[in-house]
């Protein structure tokens, strides 16, 4: 029989020292007797010293799991915890994989007493309660705590980090923590009378708790579950709970018995503040228009309707879909992805984007919610109809020469029927109001094209359909 | 009027909204010596438990309980008759300090009514925030109510203090919102989420938190919402919608559910009743199961639905799928194993892990903390097969609903 005696409750170092020995020696859980110096198991220590093992160099290799469980197991208050821990060692020894094993039960007893010492330090981080001695800069802070578990080393950094600026003490029965404002330090338990009674703060403090508590939603076993009795005796609030549990139904009950009062009429409203200025032109009173449209139901899930941008003397009209993610969430057409291939492939067939308008066929993003993010979805026929009037008003708004299409979506819209891109791109077609229009592919297309060799060749075809409305533009520009 | 008496009656008025958290920020300490606070990145520390059950982590107040606008469903609506209070900034920044260094709270959580107009009021609030930052170097958790349609500038410089920002969309419907808050502008709330995450993307985009310059950071926890549930005739399938809407087109870290509670003073337009609390954890449960589990909106309710209120919403679907069981615990993918009644996150983690070496059994269940009644008669375990015919029976939902009692004859 082998008889271990460790320095403290918490000596983590000496059992792994101990225990490593042991294992090494092949010396069986059963026996092996654990006790702390100066702890009652040590009272029934045999007189007779244990026959010395050698310390061999010998190692093994561990699970790093192990390692984090052991070191917060070992600070639980059960007395067989080295004893438990020496058990799950030595059989992980030859079985490394058993760590991952949630329900052999050495594991599960090992996880379970881990889990109880990481609460317990949680709770201790929650509920502590500092109580000032001294004023102002001669201020020190003081708490009285009673931890379940031999915590108070896990835990004192915690507040070492927090409170870095000030002098803090934490008393408790086992040991006592202290912040100098540089360095932590420990000294042995006392006992709470040793502890301040009171704080000056401490009836604001309840004022709060009693004021941010709902007495229409009284849940008291809820309360219990995360805040367990044990913990109340050292909490300044505790001493009104029971108060105030007592008088919410009362309270309810005249919140729903009182009459509605006379409103109270203050003497001037100011204006709603979230509606937004009135327009100041035509253009302007177009795009307020449209913010409150509701043709179709696809203003339900969208931010916001995207409308047209651009200067009201444009000759150029780029029409494109839809906004996507981006437009949608900045409430600005072609600012996303397809937009930055757009500003490129127009920079490189000469055409000044600030003097052309950009605008979309359909004016609310269309999608459907997949988790985190948004899927984009084609506008059906119905949709496309119902945003038309948008895009009519917007071209006798601007008055454009030409009107570029860019994908199905958007020809749909300017020759109001289905219109392949395929059969018309690339040529200059006459409008029956005598406008000019020109097709192409929509810059979103060019994203989406998996072969890069494609996508070069479609990309120098989407610059030279730009280069026509260049042209144009030039010449009028040339004209005014 | 005294401070205390002040916070009594801006904590009041702050109780309403649902949001408590202080998790998902930043890491963040004062072991440089200079200032004071610490934030955990990934769970919010909760100091305290009022008797709702909810948990008390910040200081929560408003900065002002005047408000222009005439919400119905909302305590400090301007034809309320309630006594109102406004802080100044020193003392809403000497409180929080005050209250931190007790360890009370975890930091702020500050909003306020609309008073002259949003970027007013968006100042008084950034200014706040901006003074525990810089002059106290506080480095606590923050998180400021965000005024819609306030000035860009001031959003950006909410973001550069605060860890989180919200907006509450307050109505699952745009028809509810117009009928209670006349003045409330569902669009524009939107707008400002939309700007939010437009600017919460080019932050993640520039960078780690470390290498990211300080003009750069911006709400590192996040936008939330709330909706108020219970005042309006919304189903909880709409109510749903507009969450996972929400999340897809905002990035929101969290929607908070709001049971309506009935209010003090409360508009003659409003149902007077106590708050549908259940109904309220149903749409938590359903929530959680969008955003954790992989469940579709449409999986969890049927259109125009609502959600049973007798048993969990994911018992609900299993149930409503019992084609898809029993499934083999040993063998199913994670997926699949997500969908099984009684099964968390971590439970089918721990059951991935542990069936590489040995095979689970029905003994096992306790272990891998999974309860039995609500999981054996959708799985199969080494020694556990359901019978076939239970699965079928049309009774087994009655398993389990809470036991049904006797009604008592009065003698």
């Amino acid at each position: 029989m082998q008889y271990i005696t460790l320095d403290t409750e918490t000596d983590f170092d000496g059992w792994r020292k101990a225990a490593r020995t042991l294992v090494l020696h092949h010396v069986k859980p059963t026996d092996v007797t654990w006790a702390v110096q100066g702890g009652e198991a040590e009272l029934f220590a045999p007189s007779a010293p244990s026959p010395i093992l050698e310390v061999n160099d010998g190692t093994f290799n561990v699970s790093g799991k192990f390692v984090d469980l052991a070191q917060a197991a070992i600070l639980h208050r059960d007395p067989e915890r080295f004893a438990i821990l020496y058990r799950l060692l030595f059989r992980l020894k030859d079985n490394h994989d058993l760590i991952e094993v949630a329900t052999d039960p050495d594991v599960a007893l090992v996880t379970v007493m881990a889990r109880a010492v990481h609460r317990d330090e949680h709770k201790m981080h929650a509920f502590v309660r500092f109580r000032e001695i001294g004023r102002e800069r001669a201020a020190h802070y003081v708490a009285w705590f009673e931890p379940e578990h031999y915590i108070v080393e896990l835990a004192a950094p915690f507040f070492a980090k927090r409170f870095a600026d000030m002098p803090w003490s934490i008393l408790t029965p086992d040991l006592c923590a202290h912040w100098d404002g540089h360095a932590l330090s420990f000294t042995p338990g006392v006992s709470k009378s040793e502890a301040p009674g009171e704080d000056r703060l401490e009836e604001t403090w309840r004022r709060y708790y009693a004021s941010i508590f709902n007495p229409a939603r009284l849940k008291v076993k809820a309360m219990q579950t995360e805040m367990p009795k044990k913990y109340w005796r050292n909490l300044p609030e505790a001493s009104i709970i029971r108060p105030l549990i007592e008088d919410a139904e009362r309270m309810t009950g005249a919140m729903i018995a009182n009459a509605a009062t006379d409103p109270h009429k203050p003497q001037k409203r100011p204006e709603a503040p979230m509606k937004r200025k009135l327009a100041a032109d035509d253009l302007e009173a177009l795009r307020e228009e449209a913010a409150h449209c509701r043709a179709c139901h696809l203003y339900k899930d969208a931010t916001q309707t995207v409308f047209g941008e651009g200067p009201k003397n444009a000759n150029i009209m780029l029409v494109g879909e839809q906004p996507g993610d981006k437009e949608d969430l900045a409430g600005h057409p072609f600012v996303g992805p397809a937009g930055q291939m757009l500003d490129r492939a127009l920079a490189e067939a000469g055409v000044d984007r600030k003097k052309v308008y950009v605008t979309n066929a359909v004016k609310h993003f269309k999608f459907v919610p997949r988790g985190k993010i948004r899927l984009h979805q084609k506008p059906t026929t119905p949709e496309i109809r119902a945003c038309r009037q948008w895009y009519e008003r917007e071209v006798s708004a601007i008055q454009p020469d030409l009107i570029v299409a860019m994908g199905a979506t958007a020809a749909q819209s300017v020759f109001g029927k289905i219109t392949p891109i395929g059969k018309t791109r690339g040529r200059v077609i006459d409008l029956p109001d005598g406008r000019k229009a020109l097709v192409t592919v929509h810059p979103s297309y060019l994203l989406r094209l998996p072969d890069p060799e494609a996508k070069v060749l479609e990309y120098q075809r989407f610059v030279e359909d730009l280069k026509i409305a260049a042209a144009l533009q030039r010449k009028s520009s040339r004209a005014a | 009027m005294d401070v205390q008496r002040k916070l009594e009656i801006l904590a009041d008025a702050a109780k309403y909204d649902a949001s408590c958290a202080s998790s998902g920020t930043e890491k963040r300490d004062s072991s440089d010596g200079k200032g004071m606070g610490s934030t955990a990145p990934g769970m919010g520390i909760c100091h305290s438990y009022a008797p709702d059950g909810r948990c008390i982590s910040l200081l929560k107040v408003l900065f002002t309980n005047a408000c222009n606008y005439d919400c119905l469903y909302c305590v400090n609506r301007a034809s309320s008759n309630v006594p109102r209070a406004r802080f100044t900034i020193d003392e809403l920044v000497k409180l929080t300090i005050d209250f931190y260094r007790r360890n009370y709270i975890e930091g702020l959580f500050l909003s306020s009514g609309i008073i002259r107009n949003p970027d007013y009021t968006m100042e008084q609030v950034v200014s706040v925030a901006r003074k525990l930052r810089e002059e106290h170097h506080f480095r606590g958790y923050i998180h400021l109510k965000t005024i819609p349609e306030a000035d860009d500038a001031l959003i950006a410089e909410a973001g550069k203090y605060a860890d989180r920002l919200s907006i509450n969309i307050e109505m699952p419907e745009e028809t509810s919102l117009q009928q209670f808050a006349p003045e409330k502008d569902v669009r524009a709330i939107r707008r400002t989420m939309g700007r939010l995450r437009l600017k919460l993307d080019e932050a993640e985009e520039g960078g780690t938190a470390k290498t990211k310059t300080k003009s750069q950071r911006f709400a590192p926890a996040g936008q939330s919402t709330q909706m108020i549930v219970g005042a309006d005739g919304a189903s909880d399938h709409t109510i749903l919608h507009t969450s996972s809407n929400l999340y897809g087109s905002y990035r929101l870290r969290r929607v908070y559910y709001s049971a309506f509670s009935p209010i003090p003073d409360a508009s003659r337009a409003l149902p007077l009743r106590a708050p549908p609390l259940l109904r309220e954890h149903r749409l938590y449960q359903a929530d959680w199961l969008m955003r954790f589990y992989g469940f579709d909106v449409g999986e969890i309710v049927d259109g125009g639905a609502m959600l049973p209120l007798d048993i969990d919403p994911k018992l609900a679907w299993a149930l409503r799928h019992r084609d898809r069981f029993p499934l083999d615990v040993n063998r199913a993918s994670r997926e699949e194993l997500l969908r099984v009644p009684g099964f968390g996150t971590k439970a089918v983690e721990r059951i991935i892990a542990t069936r590489r070496t040995t095979t689970i059994r029905l003994s096992d269940l306790a272990r891998l903390h999974v309860p039995r009644n609500k999981a054996l008669p959708f799985i199969v375990l080494s020694d556990h097969r359901p019978s076939p015919h239970r699965l079928d029976e049309v009774r087994l939902i009655e398993r389990f609903k809470p036991k049904a009692t006797q009604l008592g004859l009065g003698f």
